[in-house]
């Protein structure tokens, strides 16, 4: 009986887009994800995605796709904390602190002032993939393959500078390009996944994977895999289950990987 | 091309108001072995800093390999102080070993059977090969800075840096860790700079001395006068030697 629920609410056009956008984002948030986590940079990334609502609120204001303002304000964001931080006393801790308020506050302002925003503004703080297009799935799916891609030919480099840094620069590795190339990943990752889980949430979507395949596999290349598959367990439930309950899917989404993460943990230790 | 690797000239370095470095003068040919002892804060791990160019000097020249530092670091094997990571870091210890294939391999390029063949030789040499397949963080400290020795030899480099080396290795390990430098320098030839504060230990081993505080104490020998180390130290020579025989200073009366 469940089973044949399953492939009756699927026949539903907006489910399978959701679905599919879901599962590219799994991809996504599995791999950048890890590396979000072995560079100790979650609280920055945190802070791109807040601040990336004022590029949002700035697209809606001009009549622009939202999307792509938040793009260029997440990178504008990350290239900002960089230059600011280390500077006049400021830590990059004060100064992502700094950005993501600001980010916020604008995006509040300009979409007051723009037009209807009230229900838009509700989606891009806790998403709504329900709302999700065929045009964003593959946008997401192409971003997925560019990040896949980078990873890939730059995975020896991203290990070294993860790994141990200093010994990364004393070797003529590019550390701050790099760095800066994986803050621009995250960037992008993190506007793509405010479709699906909202700005203030997106951050768990981009940790809980990893954190919980990293309890229990030991090489990068498998915890990857295992945060993806993991991403993609979540989304899929979380999907079905607000589905069926008729409940907000970007909360029912994180509530099923916090779950999972506490299950997880309390098992390790 | 000359056989001169690193060649200092007159280097002043400021942080604020405070010299850090004043009008340091060093030449080092090929196969040198060079001890570097000074107190702690003498700017010792600075003036490695500055050879692998990741500190500027605000005066004077350097040149490593008669390039800027930047442009040798492919040439020169770099064992930091200490290395901070993450103990629970998913890393095996044969992919430490290879990150230091990077400067040969390049950006872009994966690593292949004959960067696994060197990173597998550099465990060998540092007596580590039968844990290659394990996680970096289940050895002790000791294994530990091993790994990162072989990390630093991995890429057949022509000079060494090594900035304490020896910290938290046992005696008997210490020893067979020196002899293991004495084969590097004299049957490959690389040349060496050891950090160190046990003067002992070294004055055993390398082929010349150079003591730094704030000013560099070198006679491109391995001796040292007594007021040199008093210099440096700022404080009486017996609290340095200590009982233990050691070659560093010249026979006085």
């Amino acid at each position: 009986m469940m089973i044949e629920l399953q492939l009756d609410l699927f026949q539903y056009d907006f489910m399978r887009v959701a679905l599919a956008a879901g599962l590219a984002s799994a991809v996504l948030c599995g791999i950048i994800g890890i590396y979000v986590i072995l560079n100790k940079i979650v609280f920055i990334s945190d802070g791109i995605a807040h601040a990336a609502f004022g590029g949002i609120g700035l697209g809606y204001f001009l009549g622009f796709d939202p999307l792509l303002f938040g793009v260029g304000s997440a990178i504008l964001t990350a290239i900002g904390i960089g230059m600011v931080s280390g500077r006049a006393r400021v830590s990059e801790d004060t100064a992502i602190g700094v950005f993501m308020a600001t980010g916020m506050a604008l995006g509040v302002m300009l979409l007051t002032l723009s037009e209807g925003y009230a229900r838009d503004l509700y989606g891009y703080l806790f998403g709504n993939i329900l709302a999700v297009t065929v045009n964003d799935v593959l946008l997401i799916s192409a971003l997925t393959l560019v990040i896949l891609f980078l990873t890939y030919i730059l995975y020896k480099e991203f290990l070294i500078m993860s790994f141990d840094p200093v010994y990364g620069e004393a070797i003529g590795l590019p550390v701050k390009s790099l760095r800066l190339l994986l803050l621009a990943m995250v960037a992008f990752s993190v506007v793509v996944l405010i479709k699906i889980v909202g700005i203030i949430m997106v951050i768990a979507l981009l940790t809980i994977p990893g954190a919980i395949s990293r309890q229990h596999l030991k090489e990068l290349p498998a915890i990857m895999a295992g945060s993806v598959v993991l991403g993609a367990i979540f989304v899929t439930v979380g999907l079905l289950v607000s589905y069926l309950l008729d409940v907000p899917s970007g909360a029912t989404i994180i509530l099923t990987a916090a779950a999972f993460f506490f299950l997880s943990t309390m098992y390790s230790r | 091309m000359t056989s001169e690797i690193v060649s200092i000239e007159n280097l002043w370095l400021f942080r604020g108001e405070h010299v850090i470095l004043e009008d340091i003068n060093l030449r080092l040919n090929r196969a040198d072995f060079l001890g570097l002892i000074g107190p702690n804060g003498g700017g010792k791990s600075t003036l490695l800093k500055l050879m692998l160019g990741l500190i500027k000097p605000d005066k004077g020249r350097i040149r490593i390999f008669g390039q800027q530092p930047e442009a040798a670091r492919g040439m020169i094997g770099y064992l930091p102080q200490k290395t901070i990571f993450d103990q629970s870091f998913p890393v095996k210890v044969l992919e430490v070993a290879q990150m230091g294939r990077f400067s040969r391999t390049g950006l872009f390029r994966r690593y292949g059977p004959a960067d696994r063949d060197a990173a597998l030789r550099a465990l060998e040499a540092v007596g580590m090969e039968d844990r290659a397949e394990r996680e970096i963080g289940a050895l002790s400290g000791g294994e530990q800075q091993r790994v990162f020795v072989a990390r630093s030899l991995v890429s057949d480099p022509e000079l060494l840096l090594l900035d304490e080396p020896t910290a938290g290795i046992d005696s008997a390990q210490q020893a067979e860790f020196y002899e293991l430098l004495c084969h590097l320098n004299q049957d490959r030839g690389i040349a060496i700079i050891l950090v160190s504060h046990d003067i002992t230990a070294v004055s055993k081993y390398v082929g010349k001395i150079a003591c730094l505080n704030q000013r560099l104490y070198y006679h491109g020998s391995k001796e040292l006068t007594s007021e040199d180390i008093e210099k440096a130290y700022g404080c009486p020579v017996d609290l340095i030697a200590h009982g233990t025989p050691h070659r560093v200073l010249r026979k006085h009366d």
